[in-house]
């Protein structure tokens, strides 16, 4: 069985472990790290629960393997809030009924952070265009880029409507 | 979905990926963006004793025009030619492209080189490649070669890069005069991937007809290939409507169709007509 070191930051945290070759980022972050807020949905990178950010940019956990990330800057769904406080994004969920199993939500979240440091004021064409890798199957979508105008609009510190 | 046992090793370099291509021979796969091997080998389709990833060859990576052509390096990602401010202008296509292929996170680590050497049937890249006339550039332990797209794809999953060989980069020839390109696309609604696909480039004369026509379709067959029917209807006639259809109805001639569970052979003969069209007609309208 072939492994190999690797070392890589994890949410801000230096991270070192041995790993096999074939094992999954995906495998490594739930698995070995604890880190289960990433999703395993359909492991043919088609739905984007397991969508995380690597160096910078969404990437499917699922479809890289943990050796890939060696040197690599990754933040997860559990990187996003701080000091107990929600991220914009996080919050735009909750306050426009962005999810209701919940099962997608951390790599359509994940995506939205992905677009909204590219793009910060997107319409709804860019929206649905930049979730195309994320499949829900209870919203819709309708409220989900309602969430993400909300994020948008309080990132650039537009005052919310109640 | 867990991959049979392999090694990985990091390649630093072109040469020293050769070398371990060399090395390893038929057991060796080059690991990329790994966006079309990594699902094979996890449905174990393929099962390579050793990946060479080369994705830290940051030479690899970029876009260089200089004079008459256009450079993209081989692991140049998906993303990168969708966003390219340089390349909207004079190939606008690759963004129109691009744009089509996966979805956002699928184009952050798939690469244009990685995609052309794989060769996939349904592949996006094979088209616009052969529409543009590029050229590959493949290194191996006796140095380079450059390889027209034309002479590129050999068969279903099968290009011209030979094991122990690397390509490294592709040229594109810059359009000149009046030219219009495109890009259409009948997406698999749940792979993304091309049912049929056609890219066309026209380049018209001082009177508004067309000089010349390169239309490649991906999807319909083993392996994409250019429409040389289509394009030789189209050559001295002004692009109508009427003229760019009864192009178009010469498409397909030849080709060996694939079908499946979600296109019949007949379908995709039909589709190839209709696309052909659209590519054609969408080219022709966006000439500068």
């Amino acid at each position: 069985m072939a492994t190999h070191p690797i070392s890589l930051t994890i949410n801000g945290k230096g991270q070192q472990s041995s790993v096999e070759s074939r094992r999954l980022l995906v495998h490594y972050l739930r698995d070995e790290l604890g880190l289960t807020g990433t999703h395993i949905g359909c492991e043919t990178s088609q739905c984007g629960a397991c969508t995380i950010m690597l160096n910078g940019s969404a990437v499917k956990s699922c479809t890289l393997f943990a050796v890939q990330a060696d040197g690599a800057e990754i933040m997860t769904i559990e990187g996003l809030a701080k000091d107990g406080e929600m991220h914009p994004i996080q919050e735009g969920f909750w306050e426009e009924h962005g999810l209701q199993c919940g099962f997608c939500t951390p790599g359509m979240i994940m995506s939205t952070y992905d677009l909204l440091q590219k793009n910060p004021n997107p319409d709804e064409h860019e929206i649905r265009h930049a979730l195309h890798g994320n499949l829900c199957r209870c919203t819709g979508y309708q409220h989900i880029v309602k969430s993400i105008q909300y994020a948008a609009n309080k990132m650039q510190g537009a005052t919310v409507a109640d | 979905m867990i991959p049979s046992e392999f090694d990985y090793v990091k390649a630093g370099s072109v040469q020293e990926a050769i070398g371990l291509l060399q090395q390893h021979g038929d057991d060796a796969k080059v690991l990329a963006g790994g966006h079309s091997l990594i699902p094979l080998l996890k449905l174990r389709l393929a099962s390579p004793a050793v990946l060479v990833d080369i994705s830290g060859i940051g030479d690899l990576r970029g876009i260089k025009s200089g004079g008459d052509k256009v450079t993209i390096g081989a692991l140049t990602t998906h993303n990168d030619l969708e966003q390219s401010a340089e390349l909207k202008g004079s190939f606008p296509i690759l963004s129109e492209a691009a744009t089509l292929i996966g979805d956002p996170m699928v184009r952050n680590r798939g690469t244009f080189g990685g995609s052309l050497a794989h060769a996939d049937p349904a592949g996006d890249w094979p088209a616009v490649a052969l529409a543009l006339g590029a050229q590959m550039h493949i290194t191996g332990s006796g140095g380079e070669r450059t390889v027209a797209a034309d002479d590129f794809f050999i068969d279903i999953l099968t290009s011209d890069v030979q094991p122990g060989e690397l390509l490294t980069s592709i040229d594109l020839p810059m359009p000149s005069g009046k030219v219009g390109m495109s890009y259409q696309k009948f997406s698999h609604p749940a792979s993304g991937y091309a049912v049929v696909g056609v890219a066309a480039m026209v380049t018209l004369d001082g009177s508004g007809n067309c000089s010349s026509a390169r239309v490649a379709v991906t999807g319909a067959g083993a392996k994409a290939v250019r429409l040389t029917s289509v394009e030789e209807a189209l050559v001295g006639k002004s692009l109508t409507e009427e003229n760019v259809a009864a192009a178009a109805g010469t498409a397909g001639e030849g080709i060996d169709y694939l079908g499946d569970i979600y296109a019949s052979e007949e379908y995709r003969a039909h589709l190839v007509k209709v696309f052909a069209k659209r590519a054609v007609l969408a080219a022709a309208g966006n000439v500068k």
